[in-house]
């Protein structure tokens, strides 16, 4: 009877875990595989566009994790804009939209073993140091937008001015690099 | 959810963009690497803060990161704009100015 209460009030609880989990795995899958598809894509501009789901992923899983502003900052400066500036690029120094050649080394041996080496270390790593941490997301409180702006401005306040001038300076250098003679 | 789950995924996703960092030869997209990689390292800072209990500084350095990697776009497409101007090509095989 006791546990059979139990299980009724913390039904909704654990569905919603278990529905996180799902949507966690579902979102990975789809992140690794499209990322995956951004190195080995022949066609370049292919690969801006696979990009995209990456980078929606990202912003999907900020979501899971219950950051729905960077979630949302995720979303307008990445696909919004960073997405539009790479296609800006490739349509400025290439004229052909299609599949290529020559858009890797010819020797990608050393890279690939580079890449799984590194995954193998950081994955061992990772799993021993936390191999059985929980993130309790229902247990956090959630964030608002008040909140992130309350902190840029009070305790971050010298790195957000930093962040300013590094994007001024950012803006005038891109446009004095890239302007005609 | 555990957090093992996000750091795996993070660690994942930082080491295919190394692999695209590594491989490819066309500029633009050794910089849509370096996207990846950056993005990664922002899903390694929320899953902490959501970990910790610490999410809005969390919060507040993705967002500043993502404002670098914003700036960092921009001036690296300008450079490959410049290098493409001066030399008709994005090969990074054949940007060897400086090599010896």
């Amino acid at each position: 009877m006791i546990t059979a209460v139990a299980s009724m009030v913390s039904a909704p609880v654990l569905g919603a875990v278990v529905a996180q989990n799902v949507f966690f795995y579902l979102i990975a899958a789809v992140m690794v595989i499209a990322a995956l598809r951004v190195v080995t894509t022949s066609n370049i501009v292919h690969a801006a566009l696979y990009l995209v789901v990456v980078l929606a992923g990202v912003a999907a899983q900020f979501l899971l994790l219950g950051a729905e502003f960077v979630g949302i900052t995720q979303v307008l400066v990445y696909i919004g804009a960073v997405i539009v500036l790479f296609l800006f690029g490739i349509m400025l120094t290439r004229a052909k939209v299609g599949n290529e050649d020559g858009l890797d080394h010819d020797n990608v041996i050393p890279a690939i073993l580079t890449a799984v080496l590194l995954v193998l270390v950081m994955g061992y790593a990772v799993v021993d140091f936390a191999g059985d941490e929980e993130i309790d997301v229902l247990g956090n409180s959630p964030t608002t937008v008040e909140q992130v702006s309350d902190s840029i401005f009070s305790t971050y306040i010298v790195a957000f001015e930093a962040i300013s001038v590094l994007l001024l300076a950012a803006l005038i250098g891109a446009i004095v690099v890239a302007r005609k003679e | 959810m555990y957090l093992v789950q996000f750091l795996l995924l993070s660690s994942i996703l930082f080491c295919i963009g190394v692999y695209g960092v590594l491989a490819r030869r066309n500029a633009v997209l050794v910089l849509m690497s370096i996207e990846l990689i950056l993005n990664a390292v922002n899903i390694n800072l929320i899953a902490f803060g959501a970990f910790n209990g610490a999410q809005i500084p969390a919060e507040v350095f993705a967002l500043f990161i993502i404002a670098v990697a914003a700036a960092e776009v921009g001036v690296g497409l300008a450079l490959v704009l410049t290098i493409y101007r001066n030399s008709k090509s994005i090969d990074l095989h054949q940007v060897d100015l400086l090599k010896g």
